[in-house]
């Protein structure tokens, strides 16, 4: 049993590598995991002015991983 | 599984057979002599869309003394690269049928990469992304390149 799950847990993993040239689909706007990106620029923008600090959110470009 | 071959700089470029949008056959073995830019793009990549002027600049300012470009395209829907090059159009050669497996060879770690590729077939520069303050340094290592024998 103990074997079983083992390989369940190998072999029928979902993941798996995506090569830069095919991150096509993961660069759609509808992909991103931002609802709203121009609300969220906002409320940074905001919090940035209040706190005096800015940065430390997240990186942007979505998941075309480009440079 | 295809074999994946790092290039680094140093190393004797990969070669690639491709097929250009004018169905003319594209083999980088044929380039030795010249100095050669391979840029892999898409049209996703919002990075490629900055660097197509420059890579025309540079088709314009270096063609004639034997720089020679080559785009590959790496967009799984052709129909998505001719939108692009509609907006965007290109001075330069683009290569599509064949681009995942020169990008294996290249081993393409992101988008857009280029890599320059002196007269001997040499990989001497290589490149990820691209930005507007690097192409001083870019065009500086393709006139080294231009005035090697």
């Amino acid at each position: 049993m103990r074997f079983l799950y083992f390989f369940c847990l190998i072999f029928l993993s979902a993941c798996s590598n995506v090569s830069p040239w095919e991150r096509g689909t993961l660069a759609k706007p509808h992909m991103s995991l931002e609802l709203s990106p121009l609300q969220n620029s906002l409320r940074f923008h905001q919090y940035g002015s209040r706190e005096a600090a800015s940065g430390g959110v997240e990186v942007g470009g979505g998941g075309c991983g480009c440079y | 599984m295809a074999s994946v071959e790092a290039s680094s700089v140093g190393e004797n470029a990969p070669d690639c057979v491709l097929t250009s949008l004018t169905n003319t056959p594209v083999h980088f073995h044929e380039y030795q002599g010249k100095v050669l830019y391979v840029d892999f793009w898409a049209s996703w990549c919002t990075s490629c869309v900055q660097s197509f002027p420059f890579l025309n600049q540079l088709t314009h300012e270096f063609g004639e003394q034997g720089l020679h470009i080559v785009g590959v395209n790496l967009d799984e829907k052709i129909d998505d690269a001719m939108v692009f090059l509609g907006h965007h159009p290109s001075h330069f050669t683009i290569a599509n049928h064949g681009g995942e497996q020169c990008a294996k060879s290249f081993d393409v770690q992101a988008m857009p990469s280029s890599f320059l590729i002196d007269k001997k077939g040499v990989i001497r520069y290589t490149h990820q992304g691209f930005r507007a303050g690097e192409t001083e340094e870019l065009k500086a290592q393709i006139v080294q390149l231009l005035s090697e024998k």
